[in-house]
């Protein structure tokens, strides 16, 4: 699905720079559900960045589903990210002026897809994640929680190859939390390849395998027994 | 290709900022506004100074008579100088190349009367060329010809409120009117921009007057334009050539400024023509200004609007917006906005002029207007400007990367 090799990022702070990635290597396959642990500063959020195209590399290779991403145009970058990522963020990033609905279809818009089409499978994947009665209401009319679902239901409108979540469940409660969870490993189990970062033990715990971030450098990178977000619920 | 989609995101954006899209459109809407009545302000106040000239045609050239000052080749002052038809011709035949059009006047008072209403009017016998020189405007009928002329026809051309005056609400054209006695036919009804008075004369031929009143051939004033070829300088030497050879002609002194007296309309129109000029030049100072204060304003707003959006650019990169489409969106909410706030502020504008305009006419404001094109032009202007300043930070914005606009803060 995606190799990383020798990948570096660094930002000018002032007249230095900050070296915050320092040769990554990494490579997940199809159906994997990794997370990206790290404190603050560990550069877990750049790498996850430059995966989603929202950010780019320095200097390194990164090959997504056989293409290799580099030098890309922005409008190349536009429709890789559509066609390839979904994205989930700690802030929901809903457009605050659309409806759920509206919301969730929007990446289907900028497939090019006709307005009814659109708003059927937008429909189609609000129900999915339950929220289908409140197609309807803007994002202020909702909890943290149900924001979150749209979101999600927003990054799979467009069925990605790929779902990128950073901090999913950072500005949601414990219970609401593993609700999401819950929601995003019935995605991996239907075959979702799912990259999030956190920085929460037992959410990093809910995912199949584990990857360590410190002073941009990869710790450890291990498989884990799954632990199932429903037995919390 | 036109893209039904576009426009429906661009009419949602409009529609869920409302308040963001009443601020911009509200400074383009004051803006056109402003412009559109000061800048017809400035025109009252120019039609003002055209109206005063407006009645005669501007190159009008007046010849009157009056008594003699001075002694001169043996005959004495105070003589009374008389034109007859044979000074009319003799400008005619002369000068003829210089005249444009030209016509004698006899002055008289008619009590005029049908059926039971009766009032004084002031007669004008006149040649057909009278109609051009005082620009009446035929309603009804036609004026006077030249084969009134030469029958010395009884008929008359009537001014639009001697028509109301007398023939009440029916119409007076093909009736008799009674002048002193006379019955005269009403072929003609004119209307005139020189205000009511000249709206109650009556106009008859020329030799109609002669043969009636008094049986000769005097006249009491000429007319005429001369060739509107002629510059300001040969219109002046005109005129002076003219006023030499008359007083030669009734062996007046060149020095006497009575018995033959020449007005030359150029010499008022060269002033006027100055003074407008200087408004013009206000005119234009007031039109720049107000625009580039709505330039600046709308360059700001959507300066502002680029920015406040930058987040929501960001959500949509993320999603595959391409910067294109970006672009795109954020222009044409901008000059949609301008356009129709232009509209808007036009419509207003005229709207305002429109309602107070009558009333400023004692403040010498007359007919304040605009022309269309000209405030179109404006606020195509001001889309224009809108439009690269919303374009420069669209681009900007449209380049961000994702990450940057998503950022929390």
């Amino acid at each position: 699905m995606l190799k990383i090799s020798q990948l570096h990022k660094s930002y000018p702070i002032g007249d230095s720079s900050l070296h915050v990635l320092k040769g990554i290597d990494l490579s997940v396959e199809d159906g994997e559900m990794v997370a990206i642990m790290g404190s603050s500063g560990s550069g877990k959020s750049t790498l996850l960045n430059i995966i989603g195209m929202l950010d780019e590399a320095d200097e390194g290779e990164y090959i997504l589903d056989g293409l290799p991403i580099k030098d890309l145009t922005e409008k190349k970058a536009a429709v890789y990210r559509n066609k390839f990522l979904g994205f989930i963020f700690q802030s929901f990033n809903l457009i605050n002026y659309k409806t759920a609905l509206e919301n969730v279809a929007l990446p289907l818009y900028y497939q090019g897809m006709k307005r009814k089409q659109r708003q059927e499978l937008a429909m189609f994947h609000l129900e999915k994640v339950g929220l289908a009665g409140w197609a309807q209401h803007l994002p202020k009319e909702l909890s943290g929680g149900q924001n979150q679902r749209v979101a999600i239901a927003r990054a799979l409108a467009a069925n990605p190859k790929l779902l990128l979540a950073d901090e999913p469940t950072g500005a949601l409660d414990t219970k609401t939390s593993y609700e999401i969870m819950e929601f995003i490993q019935q995605l991996n189990d239907e075959g979702k390849t799912i990259l999030m970062v956190t920085h929460e033990e037992d959410i990093a715990n809910m995912c199949k395998r584990i990857v360590r971030l410190r002073d941009g450098v990869i710790m450890e990178d291990k498989k884990v027994k799954q632990v199932r977000a429903e037995q919390y619920v | 290709m036109f893209d039904i989609d576009l426009w429906r995101e661009i009419f949602q954006s409009i529609n869920k900022n409302r308040t963001r899209s009443l601020l911009s459109g509200f400074t383009v809407a004051f803006a056109i506004l402003l412009f559109t009545i000061l800048f017809g302000i400035a025109n009252g106040l120019k039609n003002t100074f055209a109206e005063a000239f407006v009645d005669d045609a501007n190159n009008s050239i007046f010849i009157r008579s009056g008594r003699t000052t001075k002694a001169h080749k043996g005959l004495q002052a105070g003589r009374r100088i008389q034109f007859k038809n044979e000074d009319f011709n003799y400008i005619k035949d002369d000068f003829g190349n210089k005249v444009e059009f030209i016509t004698a006047r006899i002055y008289r008072n008619a009590q005029a009367s049908f059926r039971n209403e009766q009032n004084n009017y002031s007669l004008r016998a006149v040649h057909p060329d009278h109609q051009f020189l005082e620009k009446t405007k035929i309603k009804e009928g036609r004026y006077i010809n030249q084969n009134d002329l030469q029958n010395r026809t009884k008929i008359v051309v009537i001014g639009r409120l001697v028509e109301e005056d007398l023939f009440l609400k029916t119409t007076a054209l093909g009736k008799y009117i009674n002048l002193n006695g006379i019955q005269y036919k009403v072929v003609g009804i004119f209307t005139d921009d020189g205000g009511d008075n000249e709206e109650r004369l009556i106009y008859i031929p020329i030799t109609t007057a002669q043969h009636i009143y008094g049986n000769n051939d005097y006249i009491d004033q000429i007319n005429l334009t001369y060739n509107p070829e002629m510059d300001y300088n040969q219109a002046i030497a005109f005129s002076s050539l003219l006023t030499r050879k008359l007083k030669d002609r009734f062996s007046v002194a060149r020095s006497d400024q009575r018995a033959v007296r020449v007005r030359n309309m150029a010499e008022g129109t060269k002033q006027v023509d100055a003074m407008t000029g200087g408004l013009t030049v206000i005119i234009l100072v007031i039109g720049f200004g107000t625009l580039i204060a709505g330039i600046v304003g709308i360059s700001n707003i959507m300066i502002f609007i680029v920015k406040e959006r930058t987040k929501e650019i960001g959500i949509r990169k993320a999603l595959g917006a391409s910067p294109r489409s970006i672009v795109s969106i954020i222009l044409i909410e901008s000059i949609l906005i301008t356009a129709i706030a232009g509209y808007v502020g036009l419509i207003i504008g005229v709207g305002v002029l429109e309602l107070v305009g009558p009333s400023l006419e004692e403040y010498f404001i007359k007919n304040p207007g605009v022309n269309n094109s000209l405030v179109i032009g404006a606020t195509i202007t001001l889309i224009v400007a809108g439009a690269i300043a919303g374009y420069l930070p669209a681009k900007k914005a449209s380049r961000i990367k994702p990450i940057v606009a998503l950022r929390n803060d």
